[in-house]
């Protein structure tokens, strides 16, 4: 798959051009702007209410039918609405939750990926089936017994990783299946004369991996990053499940308690919303490139 | 074989697969064993029930009714998804002015959660004073409970999700369209077949693959719809959206029947299974993959 055109989007219409004799044109413009560009409008309609309803007032919300264009842009919406919940406090356990979640799998997939990649050790072939069984298995059937045991960390070993603590968070989602098999699919199409010629010349399996392979991965740890960032920003079913006070809350959490207090105060949920989407929103467009390929070769959305 | 192999191998790999070992297989073991068992997820108080479990999900109408309504989404969502997705896809799949517009339009729905996209629709749907309801009123149609309505309710989720998704099944098929060889469809186009039999007859036999794919992922994430019915309508008005992972959810950490909510996850889990097989085992049938 060429991720890279899916990203550049201008192949050549070959079929256009090679359909008979060319249709005499009745539009100033390619006929697909008929669908396209009103189906553009309908995608971004959703957004663009919101954004309008996030400035207005109250009383505008409340009038039917809907004021299309209010009087006045009411900014002080958005400062209103941070202060009306703790987004602060949300964005910073996201934050601290996505980027730890995120490092530790570039750092565990990759070994572990390297292993069943590269080293003939011992079981290697019994265990990677394993790995890949459990694929099949949707987290709904994991998630009680995550819970238990989770809740019996918390008791027994260290408070942090128990229920209702960031940790629960974290330590579930260390690593996972899918980047391991990702990365140990990507290894394998290295040519691997570099890796023995750095071991004859004394590297460790370590030095290996770490000065050769993953130097060479760059394009496939940022596609992995791109995605469990996305997963664990996005991540709602399990917070739920695992936190209860507020000051604990995810962004997607304390979106849901925002909006279960101020139900009809549409102005304010709006800009909370829109809050709430513009760090995901920024990173997108600024690795927009891996977040592409990231669907097109793994085909994940959280 | 150097028994160093041995060790660097389980070195590297033992930190996930004991992350594996506790966190998936270990839970997924469990989690039989919970479900032949009356056990409270608080006390941790248990007790071996056998088939109890199932026999009390399979003669619970509102558990029978989650699958009615589960099987209900996916078969309206993943078709809806999967047209409305090729469709676009071969529009965009062109040089056009304006594509940084529609690449936005498109792919921005990737970015966006669950629950921000339920709480635009939320708003979009609002029987008193939403915008879409003011619309029908402009066209002459009479206003919509929408997701008050036990008649509408699943349908707004249907058209949220299909929102939702649209930009990953258009980045699926864009990528399976641009790799397809021009040379096919150059030799079509000499041979004197017109744009749509090109299309009938060269450009989706070779989408198989994706659409494949797709329909299976698809099917694999609407059967385990939550988030969207969390925000929205907790399975109500009158149990019309109460899916699978709802109810489940519902029982194991409201009610706290982890046994019961442990024996409605294999049911799902065994329903998912089923549901891929069939669709692989027909996918064989239909699909062709070129060699």
């Amino acid at each position: 798959m060429s991720e890279q055109a899916v990203l550049e989007a201008a192949p050549p219409a070959v079929v256009d051009r090679m359909a008979g004799p060319r249709r005499r044109r009745w539009l100033p413009f390619d006929r697909w702007h008929l669908f396209l560009f009103p189906f553009a409008l309908v995608m971004l309609f959703p957004m663009t209410w919101m954004l309008v309803s996030s400035v207005e007032r109250l009383a505008e919300t409340r009038h039917f039918p809907p004021i299309l264009i209010p009087e006045s842009i009411r900014w002080q919406n958005y400062p209103n609405a941070w202060r009306a919940a703790p987004f602060a406090r949300f964005f910073l356990n996201t934050t601290i939750v996505t980027v730890s979640v995120v490092a530790s799998n570039l750092v565990f997939c990759s070994l572990a990926g390297y292993a069943f990649a590269r080293i003939r050790f011992f079981g290697r072939e019994l265990v990677f089936l394993l790995l890949m069984a459990t694929l099949m298995v949707p987290f709904q059937v994991t998630i009680i017994p995550t819970f238990l045991i989770v809740k019996w960390l918390g008791d027994h070993l260290y408070p942090g990783l128990g229920v209702d603590h960031l940790g629960a968070l974290i330590v579930p989602n260390l690593s996972n299946v899918f980047g391991i098999f990702m990365l140990r699919q990507f290894f394998r199409t290295l040519p691997v004369e570099l890796e023995e010629a750095a071991r004859m010349d004394g590297a460790s399996r370590l030095g290996v991996l770490f000065k050769i392979v993953l130097p060479l991965s760059l394009p496939s740890l940022a596609t992995l990053a791109a995605i469990t960032f996305l997963w664990t920003w996005n991540d709602f079913l399990w917070p739920l499940i695992v936190l209860n006070s507020q000051d604990n809350y995810t962004i997607q959490l304390g979106l849901v308690t925002f909006q279960g207090i101020h139900t009809t105060a549409w102005h304010l949920l709006m800009a909370g919303n829109v809050m709430s989407m513009v760090p995901m929103l920024v990173v997108f467009f600024a690795a927009q490139k891996y977040f592409i390929r990231s669907v097109a070769t793994t085909g994940l959305k959280g | 074989m150097l028994r160093s192999e041995h060790t660097a191998g389980w070195a590297l790999a033992s930190p996930a697969v004991v992350m594996f070992g506790v966190f998936s297989i270990f839970p997924i073991v469990w989690s039989i064993v919970l479900s032949f068992q009356d056990n409270n997820l608080l006390t941790g108080q248990a007790e071996w029930i056998g088939l109890k479990n199932y026999q009390a999900l399979t003669k619970d109408p509102i558990f029978l009714k989650a699958i009615g309504n589960t099987l209900k989404y996916t078969a309206a969502f993943v078709p809806l998804s999967v047209v409305l997705g090729l469709f676009v896809a071969v529009a965009m799949n062109r040089k056009l002015r304006l594509m940084a517009l529609y690449r936005t339009a498109v792919f921005i729905t990737l970015a966006i959660s669950t629950i921000s996209t339920a709480i635009m629709f939320l708003w979009l749907t609002e029987p008193t004073y939403g915008i879409v309801n003011a619309g029908l009123e402009k066209v002459g149609l009479p206003p919509q409970g929408f997701l008050a309505d036990p008649n509408e309710a699943l349908w707004v989720i249907v058209a949220m999700t299909v929102w939702g998704w649209l930009g990953f099944v258009v980045i699926i098929y864009l990528a399976a369209l641009q790799g397809i060889p021009q040379e096919l469809l150059e030799a079509a186009a000499i041979d004197g077949a017109g744009r749509w039999s090109t299309f009938r007859n060269v450009t989706l036999p070779l989408l198989g693959p994706a659409t494949l794919f797709l329909v299976v992922w698809l099917t694999i994430n609407a059967l385990q719809l939550f988030d969207e019915i969390y925000l929205t309508t907790h399975g109500g008005p009158l149990y019309s959206t109460t899916v699978i992972v709802y109810y489940l959810f519902i029982k194991a950490f409201h009610h706290f029947q982890a046994g019961l909510g442990a024996a409605a996850a294999y049911v799902l889990f065994v329903g998912i299974l089923l549901i891929t097989i069939i669709q692989f085992w027909v996918g064989k049938r239909v699909v062709h993959y070129s060699s």
